[in-house]
Parts: structure tokens; C-alpha cells; sequence
């Protein structure tokens, strides 16, 4: 079958039940979407697919319709997503394993809602687990992100 | 000071040694040199100046060798060196080095020892130096302990300013310039009249200069980047999705194994049928591993998926089957027979306990797992003359040693190439998953094989924090405490780990009442007891080993008892401690978080809590309120005291982390044990704290302490009594067992 990562076209020959996730890490060395737990309960797998973020753990390849990316797609070093910005400047990361997934999710909240509360942010970034406790960090790099995007 | 410190820095001598095409340093460390590691892979042109510095024409290279599984120890390493050597830690290679004796941890064991940690007397003193170079003589290399920074934060130093005055005199021996005109930013070396040498420039004549005897480290107040904000040196990739983790690994050929070991630990492997399995595509082999089956496949799923075809009786393990039974052997150990351990006892206890009116009380913790987001793995090579073996461990030596001997080479044969991760929490102090993956890649010389645990596997493997079980009892008599005794009663945490990767230190299991006895107040009866327990299953070092429940335990009875006297938490606390800088903590947390007294307004509570643990003393304050679907976090107030502080950024993540590690487990997480394994698999029944339910933090780092501590722990221990404490204070009601969801929700 044929996926599109990052815009890059590929062509797979895997079952047709093998989670996204697999296909990216082991298939593909796609390594960023993380394995946490393989029943979509940390979010640390988080891709987006045609920009809505889905658990690539529980979804099967053959369910895929769209086009994948990835924080790979979102920004770079030389052209950080204002979200990896705010990242960098609160130093959220610990171990940092959460964290694309993190990330990913964060983004698709700030392209939805670009002046989120805290209630919003409760909401759609708590199916994202983190065992370190960078939450706190995460909130504030969420509003310095949104704000930094609602200006420009 | 220490006289360790004072003998260390004394003999603190550099000698160098002659070597093709370059020129490395060793340190010349109490009585015996510790060899530089660096100098057998030395290539010409290349200098190895210290075991910690590599210097080439083309880059600087830091040797960190304590492992970063998230505590930020990679980037501490890193500016440690930078700072003396004025170099930008984000410009050189961090490369964690192979293990070797160099690297050695001499504060780990030592700490374990039964002297309290504030008593300098003169044979707590003596032993634990004697502990120190015992470690040191072993080569023992661990991260753990939260003893990274106190124990290397002088070789380091040293080592960058070993490395730049070092450089200063190959500079000047090329230039004719006296050393004294010298000066040294961002990789070189500044002339007079303000010309640059690059360090890297002068690697090949760092080989034709004597080496530096002796270095001032400088003072404090010149620091450039140790005591402020700065990046750590890992933070950008991590935000742009670049940092490789253990399990991200990829290398030619390799091929993807994964485990399904007896969920009854050490119960090993009974008749299996493997037909299934096999025939499953992408399956390459299925074989035998201790307690279990390893599936080695093309891919991860697939192998997991083979894994779950597999059909195997498990034969029962030695020990009881259910939670409910583990409990009753914990309740009958409590007897004299077992008495482990009684390193605090002032006043007459008995005395004041017979007639009085007594307030009693029992509290219970239960098996939790460390459930790391990265799950277990290790990528392994072996080849006829060498083993390689890719993995985050706490443990690099004791991995290399293993390895050795399971594969009959030579520990100079295996190289153990150690890997970032995706957190810890203790669980990778031991290494029980790479020796399997050793295993398994022993079954396929020549091909790279990596193995991962499934989350279910990852969950029902773990070495646990240990059921725990505690009994006091206490009087009180004109509205203050007068007398605390407290059993502690567990199986050995310190038995159980050493024996299995170090060797068991000589006498009481310390672990066993670590926030127990140790903590530095003055109540005139005063008794801690460690009772050991029968083993039941393998249990390790969970964050805040030992001080995680008994900080719980302590801190709730003396909670109890000062509410039964009349009396403030916070003013008792303060009238019954006398270490200045544990009181300075205390006096803190109270002006942070406005302490009045624990109302605080009708369907609110205010807790308190105190734990001094890995040498750091650390109070809580937490704010709850009673909503309609139950208990909501508010607020923590957390202040500490380690001394002083190299990256406050980092600083205050690992007390915020702390403490809701501390918070998210006490709410809602444990492993209840049925049919010999625990029925929670997946963080489905094991969430701990999720962004919602994060409550505000506020930090404050005192600066006081005259020692220099770690603080990826001690935030953790007094955060489950001050949350019971506000539970109380809003509800009345006295949670004395965790985790607290089962008596009360959580919003």
C-alpha cells in the first residue's frame, strides 16, 4: 500500500492490521511518534493525519486516509513551530520522550483555538501523559506559543 | 568539609602519559592512580586531557558518564566541565563514554550506610571513606542515589580546569608568551594582543608540554553559566523532535525481539507450544530465555504479535499469589524476631509509653511500578571476538561484567554504548532487560538484534517499590508531642538490589527505614524500628527509595499527633527541629504559601509536610478543595535546600517533577498482585497525575546547605502526607493507606 509521510511517498507491503506506528518506527525509520503503551492511553505516538492528530498505536495502516505527518513537518531548527519555540524557551522537556507527541497535540489545540484557557488546555492536552511532571511547563509554553502565534 | 574532600584535594595530582601521536592525563586519586580510559583509542594528533576531555584538530569531546534518563545530568556534566575549561557546552560532543573505573560513583553505597546523615562524627566519618574507597577501588559506576552532582561535581571542575590550563601551556610554549598573559573564552586561547588559538588547534602540542600539576578552581561569584539560567544541552532536540532514545535505535540487518517471561517472577518456563508463533509471519525464531520465550521477528509487532500466539504454562513462582497474602506475611513480621534495624532511639520510649494515653495508628503503601514512558529495550551484537551492546542503564559496569561472562569474553571485549532515556525512576539500576537481550542476540552472531518490552511486559517485570507496612504509636501532654515510635516493616529493598548488581553492604538494611529514623527532629521519645519481612517478589529502588513510604508513615503520625495535641502543624514541626538548615525549609514554605494554620475556608484544606532525604531537606504545603466530584489539587508550595545549585532551570523541573510524581501515585496508582502477577498492565489502571489535575507549583531553592546535593528525589517523599494532610484538614478524614482513589475521588 502507499503512504505519504512528511510528503514523502512510500510504498509498504505490511498486513493490513499493523498499527501506524509500527509501520513509521520499524518500516519506514520514522522514529519520532514514540512507543508508550500500544492501547492509545499516553499519546506519546501522536501523528497527525491531513492535520487532525490521531494515536498511530491504534490505527491500522490500512485505515489511513491522508496524508501523515509529523514533527518533523512542524518546524526545524533553522524554522521553529512557535510551539517549539515556547518549548525551548521554558526548557519544558525532562526525559523527553512525551514530548513530540506533546507537541503534536499541542498543535492541532492551537490551530483550532488560537487563545486557549487553561480549561481548553486541561481538556484536550490530558490524554497526553508525562511521567516526569513537565505539566506545568507545558501550560505555560502552550499560552507563550498562542500568544506569539496570534501576533504574527 | 569532609576530610575525604580534604585528602582528595590534596593528593589531587595530574600526571601524564606518553602516548603515540597525542598526550593524556590521569588523575592521581588518594592512593592509588585511577587510569585514563581515554588514552588506549588515542588517534594522532588527539589529546586526552583528564578522563572527562578529548581534544582533537577537528572537535572537543566531554566524556559525562552518569546517565541521563531525563533528570537533566548529560547538560549538568557538561557545563561543569564548559565552565572552568570556557568552552560552549552546546559547541563539543557529549559522549557518554565506555564504563570504567575512572568513572567510578563513590557516594552511592556510602550513603547507604546507618549513621544519620546530619552526624559528622568520627566513625560515621571514617566509614563512610572507607565505603568511598572500596566503591572507588571496585570501579563501581552507577547513576542513582541523586548522587551525581555531590559526588563529580569537584572532578569535573577540576578536570575542565586541568584541560584549560593545560591547553594555556601548550599556547605558550608555542608562542613564547608566559602563561600569566594568557586568557582563555569560547575554545581559545587569547593572546595579549587579542589573537584567538583554538583549542583544537593545539591538541597536537597539549602532547609536548609537561601537564599542569595543580589548578585553582574559581570562585563562584565568576562563574559564567553555573548558578544561572542556561540551555541544557539536550533541549532543543527534544523540542524538535530529534533525540534518539534507546528504543529509536536502527542499524543494518537488525532484526526486532521482544520477551514473554513467566508473569509469576522466577517461576521459570513450563510446556509451551510454539507451532503458532512460528508460523506467523516475519517470525524468525522462537527460543528459550530465562524464566521465558524471546520472539525475534522483522519487526516489533510483529514479534509482539507472536509473542500473545504463544502458548505456555507457567509454572507458580515461590512466593504467595495475591496481594491480600502478602499483606498478612508483612503483618506477621512484625515480631521481635525481625527486628532489622533500631539506628534511632532517645528518650525511654517504653517508659513514656506505659500508663500514658496512647494514639496509635497503621498505614500501608502498596507495589508500584516505575512504568517509565520509554519501554524496555536493548539493541545487542555479538560477534566472535566482541559484544556490543546499546542501551540506557544506571548500571554500565555491572552490564559490561554480565556480558562477559555470559558470553565467555573478556569485559575488555564488551562495549556498552549507553543510550539517552526516556525515563527511569530507578528501574534501569538494574539490567535485568539487557541481559536478556544478550540472550537473545547470542542465538543470532552477527546480527544486530533489538529487544523491547511490551507495556504489559514492561509493567509486570518491574522490580516494584515494596509493599510496606507501618505501626506507631505516640503521646502528647500540654498541647505538644512528646512521644513518637514508629515500626517500619518491609522486606529488604537494599538486600534484594545490591545482591543482585553490587555487592550488599555491611549492616542494617538502611533503605528499609530511610525517612524514618533519620529525619532531624527533637522529640524527647523518639524510636524508629526496621523490622525485615520475609523476601516475596523482587522489589528495586523506586524514586526516593525507602523515604517515598516512610516519609508517608512519619510525617502522617506526627501529623496525627500534633492535631491531638492542639497544636499548628507547622509551629510543632518548627519547635521540635533544631538543624538550621532543615528549619530554614520549613520557615520557607510557610512565608511562600502565607501559613496560617491548616483552615483555610469552608470546603478547603491546607496539608504540611517535612522529608529530609538524600541529604535534602525538603517541606510541602498543598491546597486542596472538596468539590462536588471530589478532591481537586490547587496548589503546591515546595521549597528544599541542596546547597548549591548549577542549573536552577533544571533545579526547579526536578522539584516540580518530584513532587507530582510524588501527588499522581499517591492518588491512584498500585500494583495489586493475583494469581502471582499484578492485574495492573497499562496506564489505563496505572495513570498518575494527567495535565487536568496538575495543581500550581511554586519552588524556592534556600542556598544555605553547605554541601552540594541532587534533587531528582527528594521532592518526591513529602508530597503523598501533605496531600493526605489537606485531605484531612478539608474532609476530616485521615487517609492512612495508598493510593488515596480508593477511599476518596479525585477531580
Amino acid at each position: 500500500m502507499q503512504l505519504t509521510v512528511d510528503g514523502r511517498d512510500y510504498e509498504v507491503d505490511v498486513e493490513d492490521d499493523m498499527p501506524l506506528l509500527w509501520v513509521l518506527r520499524d518500516e519506514l525509520g520514522v522514529t519520532s511518534p514514540k512507543f508508550g503503551c500500544g492501547i492509545a492511553q499516553c499519546g506519546a505516538c501522536t501523528v497527525h493525519i491531513d492535520g487532525v492528530p490521531m494515536r498511530s498505536c491504534q490505527l491500522a495502516v490500512a485505515d489511513v486516509q491522508g496524508e501523515i505527518t509529523t514533527i518533523a513537518s512542524l518546524g526545524t531548527a533553522a524554522d521553529p513551530h512557535p510551539l517549539q519555540t515556547a518549548w525551548i524557551t521554558h526548557q519544558v522537556a525532562q526525559c523527553g520522550y512525551c514530548q513530540t507527541g506533546q507537541i503534536m497535540q499541542a498543535a492541532d489545540l492551537l490551530a483550532l483555538n488560537p487563545d486557549p484557557s487553561d480549561a481548553d488546555i486541561d481538556a484536550v492536552m490530558s490524554g497526553n501523559l508525562c511521567r516526569c511532571g513537565t505539566y506545568p511547563r507545558i501550560r505555560a509554553a502552550i499560552k507563550d506559543a498562542a500568544q506569539a502565534m496570534r501576533r504574527t | 568539609m569532609s576530610r575525604l574532600r580534604t585528602i582528595a584535594r590534596r593528593t589531587f595530582l595530574i600526571g601524564s602519559a606518553a602516548v603515540a601521536g597525542g598526550v593524556a592525563f590521569g588523575i592521581y586519586y588518594v592512593r592509588r592512580p585511577t587510569p585514563n580510559p581515554l588514552l588506549a583509542d588515542l588517534g594522532q594528533g588527539e589529546a586526552a586531557i583528564t578522563p572527562f576531555v578529548k581534544i582533537t584538530g577537528e572537535k572537543i569531546t566531554f566524556i559525562v558518564p552518569r546517565s541521563d534518563v531525563g533528570q537533566g545530568i548529560m547538560s549538568t556534566q557538561a557545563y561543569l566541565i564548559a565552565e572552568e575549561l570556557d568552552v560552549d557546552p552546546h559547541s563539543v560532543e557529549l559522549d557518554p563514554g565506555q564504563p570504567h573505573e575512572a568513572y567510578f560513583n563513590g557516594k552511592i553505597a556510602s550513603n547507604s550506610l546507618p549513621f544519620h546523615p546530619l552526624d559528622e562524627g568520627v566513625v560515621p566519618r571514617t566509614v563512610k571513606e572507607l565505603m568511598e574507597i572500596v566503591a572507588r577501588l571496585s570501579g563501581a559506576q552507577f547513576t542513582g542515589g541523586s548522587s551525581s552532582v555531590s559526588d563529580l561535581y569537584e572532578r569535573l571542575l577540576h578536570a575542565g580546569a586541568t584541560a584549560r590550563e593545560t591547553i594555556k601551556l601548550a599556547a605558550s610554549t608555542r608562542t613564547g608568551v608566559s602563561v600569566s598573559e594568557l586568557g582563555t573564552e569560547d575554545g581559545h586561547v587569547v593572546l595579549p594582543g587579542g589573537d584567538r588559538i583554538a583549542y583544537t588547534d593545539l591538541a597536537v602540542d597539549a602532547a609536548n608540554v609537561d601537564p599542569v600539576q595543580s589548578v585553582d578552581l574559581r570562585p563562584h561569584a565568576q562563574w559564567r553559566w553555573l548558578g544561572k539560567p542556561h540551555l541544557r544541552t539536550d533541549t532543543i532536540d527534544k523540542s524538535l523532535g530529534l533525540q534518539d532514545f534507546g528504543i529509536d535505535l536502527r542499524l543494518p540487518g537488525m532484526l526486532h525481539a521482544t520477551v514473554r517471561a513467566n508473569p509469576g517472577r522466577g517461576g521459570g518456563l513450563g510446556a509451551y507450544d510454539a507451532s503458532r508463533a512460528r508460523a506467523m509471519r516475519g517470525v524468525r525464531s522462537v527460543l528459550e530465555v530465562k524464566d521465558g520465550l524471546g520472539v525475534i521477528a522483522d519487526n516489533t509487532w510483529r514479534a509482539f504479535q507472536a509473542a500473545a500466539a504463544l502458548d505456555v504454562d507457567w509454572p507458580a513462582p515461590d512466593y504467595p499469589a495475591t496481594s491480600a497474602e502478602m499483606w498478612q506475611v508483612l503483618e506477621e513480621a512484625h515480631t521481635e524476631a525481625n527486628i532489622n534495624s533500631r539506628l534511632r532511639d532517645d528518650g525511654d520510649v517504653d517508659a513514656a509509653l506505659s500508663g500514658a494515653e496512647i494514639i496509635t495508628a497503621e498505614y500501608r503503601v502498596p507495589y508500584l511500578a516505575h512504568a517509565a514512558l520509554e519501554p524496555l529495550s536493548a539493541t545487542v551484537l555479538v560477534e566472535d571476538d566482541q559484544v556490543t551492546i546499546w542501551t540506557t542503564t544506571q548500571v554500565p559496569s555491572a552490564i559490561r561484567d554480565a556480558a562477559a561472562e555470559m558470553t565467555g569474553l573478556d569485559a575488555e571485549q564488551v562495549t556498552v554504548n549507553a543510550v539517552m532515556g526516556g525515563g527511569s525512576f530507578g528501574r534501569r539500576l538494574d539490567h535485568d532487560y539487557a541481559l536478556q537481550a544478550i540472550e537473545i542476540a547470542m542465538t543470532m552472531p552477527g546480527t544486530p538484534v533489538k529487544t523491547t518490552w511490551s507495556r504489559e511486559e514492561d509493567m509486570t517485570h518491574d522490580f516494584p517499590r515494596p509493599l510496606h507496612l507501618a505501626r506507631a504509636r505516640g503521646t502528647v501532654s500540654d498541647g505538644r508531642v512528646e512521644t513518637f515510635d514508629i515500626d517500619s516493616i518491609s522486606p529488604s529493598l537494599a538486600d534484594n538490589w545490591f545482591r543482585r548488581v553490587f555487592i550488599v553492604p555491611p549492616g542494617p538494611d538502611t533503605l528499609l527505614v530511610w525517612g524514618a529514623y533519620d529525619q532531624p527532629y527533637e522529640i524527647p521519645n523518639y524510636r524508629a524500628t526496621g523490622y525485615r519481612a520475609p523476601d516475596l517478589i523482587p522489589i528495586g529502588s523506586w524514586r526516593s527509595p525507602g523515604a517515598c513510604s516512610n516519609a508517608f508513615f512519619h510525617e502522617s503520625f506526627l501529623s496525627e499527633l500534633i492535631h491531638e495535641a492542639g497544636a499548628d502543624p507547622l509551629e510543632e514541626r518548627l519547635r521540635l527541629m533544631a538543624d538550621p538548615i532543615s528549619r530554614g525549609v520549613l520557615e520557607a514554605v510557610a512565608e511562600m504559601s502565607n501559613w496560617s494554620g491548616p483552615n483555610i475556608g469552608p470546603g478547603r484544606g491546607r496539608g504540611i509536610a517535612f522529608c529530609h532525604s538524600h541529604h535534602v531537606p525538603v517541606a510541602e504545603v498543598v491546597d486542596v478543595t472538596l468539590t462536588e466530584r471530589g478532591i481537586k489539587i490547587d496548589d503546591i508550595w515546595i521549597a528544599a535546600d541542596c546547597g548549591t545549585v548549577f542549573d536552577p532551570v533544571n533545579a526547579e523541573a526536578q522539584l516540580v517533577g518530584g513532587a507530582i510524581w510524588g501527588l499522581g501515585h499517591a492518588m491512584n496508582c498500585e500494583l495489586t498482585y493475583e494469581n502471582y502477577a499484578p492485574i495492573q498492565t497499562n496506564y489505563h489502571a496505572f495513570e498518575g497525575m494527567r495535565l487536568y489535575q496538575c495543581p500550581r507549583t511554586h519552588t524556592r531553592l534556600a542556598g544555605k546547605a553547605p554541601h552540594v546535593q541532587g534533587l531528582g528525589e527528594p521532592s518526591s517523599a513529602p508530597a503523598s502526607p501533605a496531600l493526605a494532610d489537606a485531605i484531612f484538614s478539608a474532609t476530616g478524614r485521615r487517609l492512612r493507606e495508598m493510593p488515596f482513589n480508593k477511599f476518596i475521588d479525585f477531580v
